[in-house]
């Protein structure tokens, strides 16, 4: 079946199988392939896109089904020239580790403050409750999403990766101690 | 001057950019022209005889590349090789683990055939044509049952006992015979599944021309996975070529040898096509390993002041149908680390591995030790119960004291450093133990059930010493200082998720003196990275960032002779300052690194007899484990209608040794919290008596959503090892072993009014409601 969508903002015109899901329709047709699949029961959430805005798991979509429709991926969400501010709060809090999960976390959260600007801790995990981590424990991920509201709010500009490399200013005291460590030789010389 | 110190700051990481804006690859986003896709037939069977497969509708697909049965490899094509189990035990039980089954399938999603085909799609279709007639024989999924008799899951076996390991230390009899009080239970650690969010992913690619084998695969052990292929199929270890891109997530459950990894490189030998399998999530369930399931009857001798003076055990660890890598040697690990961070001498043991007709367990974060530790803080609990003593007090009372580390314990290791007293002073202050104990007596008198529990743990990580290891334990780095100056390191782990291309990237920027951001981290390559062994065991940092260090020392070893001849100095007057070198105590004239290494390169104007270039490979040897600890308080309340547990409050003060990036670290207590966590509360996974896996998916097998984990309060302490040059120890698997017993504890410690003594895992809401139908008392029970 011939169908046409708007992917990232621009025009897509493929011929799918009915059965296609819009998940693989972006990842094995347009080579979208920062749309994780986590698994077969639309419960993990790693394949979260927006759908004319909405979030959607495209496991559970057709690509049939989107045609005539807006859709935005992770790659559409931001770049390294231009972070989300969700994507800068994932960075700066921690708020990953393998990374899987991540792509579809970050959409379902962009999702989320689109819905409510300035969430609670406890609507932050309420939201997110159709996205499955295993690695973060969710700590960090409910500590950027709270972030990325307030950033979003105070209408911060986006950035860039390398505006945010080097990732940390120097320190102008040693560590304290404890802190971390400090290799021997330079533990001699600077104690 | 500005302290430039990378090592202990909480820098962003360095992989995130690409994994925040989806540009990363992970082996389903390989892309190579010509990729044809497997589908494995599985066995819908627990137990049962092959009488027949008919290919034939499938190959007369025209989607359809070829099918290959386990007959196929074996006899046409002549692969009899076995899977790969690593051990030194002398009498373990090793019955034959095809790749694709032969005759008889022992374990349902057992891999019988593979189909290629021109589209994932098109793959599935047509393994649903593959017809295999089965006769369902006897299955046995208990352990206990298993171990009595038949039937057996290897008939050839006549046992389904895989191995059995005796014990004893000190004088187990004289303990118990002086005992005040004995605590007697018997303790079930379920059986649990890793979930990584990533499935199990390859692609294989076979150069003809260059006969040359490439597998991407989603593996914590790319250099192990080689060699293993090597012996497997039959090929020269240097024309296979393993890579581990970006990897979604391990657990352990990727530290393996799979039979889909042989297989479809086999297959993609034969097609000269590149093959790629990414499994369903239903099919992880089936066929990745599992972890835990042990039943663990133990003996606990006390005396009255709740001094442990004993412990008698017996470990009965199921093995599922087959040895995968490491299966037989987990419960060993429970076994050594039996006795937790208490001093006690008297152990007498018994370890039995038992095959049944379930998946092969094996190495879950934590691998043995949350099972041992599961089950020492539960008797710590239950003599302090009995006793009538605060839980807080019967640890102090048994810990091993800081004067006496090293510490050789009655199982025979050594740990390395230990302050137990205070990182449970620090959490016990953090969490505001006295306050919450008044609260929950409080609490008791208006019918609500606040319950507050402890775990001390100590783990064995770093793994490891070679002498102590299944296999190799080293690891190795390299360092390269390129003719420009940027530094390029090469690092035998394989990180997947654990950050250290940043952490071992402020190690080099540290000691090297070159900004982090030319600092370039390579590693899961087996064609770029020399021989390393891999990311398990909390190892990386403890093992791969120790041979980073010994890499550095060469690598300034020799930048300091480069400057000595420039100079005209003496290399014994320079030295390494602030990543630069100068003669000693005089900064007027410094060298930096890259400027070395461009000499290095140049390598017209070197010492006589130096050889040019700058660039060191090391290999660390640990000399023993390390031994990190921790104490962590769980605070739930039991709703007395319902049963529902709701987590209060969770704190968690670990000690790692030093700490290289204090964020990245605390995020790997936090993701080990909640796994550990979620094995107390909410996972299990469930076979019925013919083997069929009744928690399949991830609608069926419970992993948490984030409302169902608390806010974790977070604190360290710092007590260094001498084990490694860089003091630190390993986190990995520390919140999973800290947190399962904390939290059982606590529900336990909730319940106590009602007279529980113990229940076992999952505490799900049905258990805890039925157990406080009994009536309440007014404190701790007998």
């Amino acid at each position: 079946m011939q169908i046409d969508l708007t992917v990232n903002g621009k025009r897509a015109s493929l011929d799918v199988e009915p059965r296609l899901l819009l998940a693989h329709a972006l990842r094995d047709y347009l080579n979208l392939t920062g749309t994780h699949i986590g698994c077969d029961t639309s419960s993990c959430g790693a394949c979260t896109v927006l759908l004319d805005g909405v979030s959607v798991k495209s496991c559970t979509v057709f690509a049939v089904q989107a045609s005539g429709h807006a859709v935005t991926t992770i790659e559409g969400i931001g770049n390294a020239d231009s972070l989300h501010p969700m994507q800068e709060a994932f960075w700066s809090a921690h708020g990953l580790q393998c990374g899987y999960c991540t792509t579809g976390m970050i959409v379902s959260a962009v999702d989320l403050l689109q819905r409510n600007p300035d969430p609670s801790d406890d609507e932050i995990r309420a939201g997110l409750e159709g996205n499955l981590c295993r690695c973060t424990g969710y700590e960090n991920i409910v500590k950027a999403v709270r972030a990325a509201g307030a950033a979003m709010r105070s209408g911060e500009a986006r950035h860039s990766v390398n505006e945010l490399m080097p990732i940390h200013p120097p320190r102008e005291e040693p560590p304290p101690s404890g802190e971390g460590i400090i290799p021997q030789q330079l533990q001699e010389t600077k104690a | 001057m500005a302290f430039t110190a990378m090592v202990g700051a909480r820098i962003r990481r360095r992989e995130d950019p690409r994994l925040i804006t989806g540009r990363a690859t992970y082996v389903d986003d390989v892309r190579q022209v010509g990729t044809v896709y497997a589908a494995f037939v599985r066995s819908p069977y627990g137990h049962a005889k092959i009488t027949s497969i008919d290919t034939s509708a499938a190959k007369g697909d025209p989607h359809v590349l070829a099918v290959y049965t386990g007959e196929d490899l074996h006899h046409a094509h002549n692969l009899k090789a076995s899977l790969p189990v690593a051990h030194k035990m002398p009498d373990l039980k090793t019955p034959p683990h095809y790749v694709l089954a032969l005759d008889e399938v022992r374990v349902i999603g057992e891999a019988v055939a593979i189909v290629v085909a021109d589209s994932p799609y098109t793959a599935r279709d047509a393994a649903e044509k593959v017809v295999v007639e089965y006769d369902e024989l006897p299955a046995v999924v208990d352990t206990e049952k298993a171990a009595a008799g038949p039937p057996y899951v290897h008939e050839s076996l006549g046992t389904n006992v895989a191995f059995t390991m005796p014990f004893s230390a000190g004088d187990p009899d004289k303990a118990f015979a002086e005992a005040d009080v004995v605590v007697k239970q018997r303790i079930v650690n379920q059986r649990v599944a890793p979930v990584p969010i990533e499935p199990r992913s390859m692609v294989a690619n076979y150069d003809a021309g260059m006969q040359q084998l490439t597998l991407y695969s989603a593996t914590q052990i790319p250099h192990l996975l080689r060699t293993q292929l090597a012996i497997v199929l039959g090929l020269p270890e240097n024309k296979i070529r393993a890579i581990a891109p970006e990897v979604g997530g391990g657990f352990g459950a990727k530290l393996n040898v799979y039979a889909e990894e042989v297989v479809v490189s086999w297959v993609a030998m034969q097609l000269e096509r590149p093959v790629k399998y990414i499994e369903t999530r239903s099919e992880c369930f089936q066929a990745m390993i599992h972890g835990r399931d042990q039943i663990d009857d133990l003996e606990i001798a006390a005396k009255n002041d709740g001094t442990i003076t004993g412990l008698r055990l017996k470990i009965t660890a199921n093995m599922g149908a087959y040895h995968q890598l490491l299966t037989p040697v987990v419960p060993t690990l429970t076994l050594l680390m039996a006795h937790g961070c208490y001093k006690f001498e008297n152990i007498q043991a018994e370890v039995v591995g038992v095959f049944t007709n379930t998946m092969s367990t094996d190495a879950y974060r934590g691998a043995g030790r949350p099972e041992a530790t599961f089950f020492i803080e539960r008797a710590i609990d239950m003599v302090a119960q009995r006793l009538k003593l605060d839980p807080a007090d019967v640890r102090r009372k048994n810990f091993i004291a800081n004067s006496a580390f090293p510490h050789t314990t009655a199982t025979g290791l050594t740990y390395d450093s230990g302050d137990y007293e205070t990182t449970m002073d620090k959490a016990l202050a953090l969490a505001d133990y006295t306050g919450l104990r008044k609260r929950q007596e409080e609490l008791r008198k208006q019918g609500r059930y606040l319950g507050i529990g402890l775990s001390t743990y100590v783990e064995v990580c770093g793994m490891g010493p070679s002498a102590a290891m299944p296999a190799a334990g080293w690891d190795s780095a390299t360092i390269r200082i390129e003719p420009t100056g940027s530094i390029t390191v090469l690092t035998g782990v394989s990180p997947h998720g654990q950050g250290q291309e940043t952490t071992f990237a402020q190690i080099v920027a540290d000691e090297l003196g070159v900004p982090i951001d030319q600092i370039s981290v390579i590693h899961g390559d087996t064609d770029k990275v020399q021989y390393g062994v891999g990311t398990f065991g909390s190892r990386g940092t403890a093992v791969g960032g120790a041979a980073l260090k010994l890499a550095i020392d060469t690598i300034q070893a020799k930048a300091i002779k480069i400057a000595a001849h420039q100079w005209e100095a003496n290399p014994d007057d320079l030295e390494y300052r602030d990543g630069k070198i100068q003669v000693k105590g005089d900064p007027s004239k410094t060298m930096s690194t890259p400027e070395a290494g461009f000499l290095a390169f140049m390598g017209d104007n070197l010492p006589p007899g130096l050889e040019p270039g700058l660039d060191a490979t090391r290999r660390f040897e640990p000399p023993n484990f390390v031994f990190p600890f921790g104490t962590h308080i769980c605070v739930v309340e039991v709703d007395a209608q319902s049963g529902q547990v709701e987590v209060v409050k969770y704190f968690a003060v670990d000690d790692c040794g030093r700490l290289i990036n204090p964020m990245i670290a605390g995020g790997q207590v936090h993701g080990g919290i909640a796994q550990g966590l979620s094995q107390a509360l909410f996972e299990e996974v469930v076979y019925d008596d013919r083997g069929q896996l009744l928690t399949g998916t991830l609608m069926d097998y419970a992993i948490p959503h984030a409302e169902q984990v608390p806010h974790y309060e977070l604190d360290h302490t710092v007590t260094p090892t001498t084990v490694n040059p860089l003091g630190i120890k390993g986190i990995g698997e520390a919140g999973t072993i800290g947190s399962t017993p904390a939290v059982a504890n606590a529900v336990i410690d909730a319940l106590a009014p009602f007279g529980v003594v113990h229940i076992d895992m999952p505490l799900k809401p049905e258990k805890l409601w039925a157990a406080m139908q009994a009536k309440p008392t007014n404190g701790s029970v007998q």
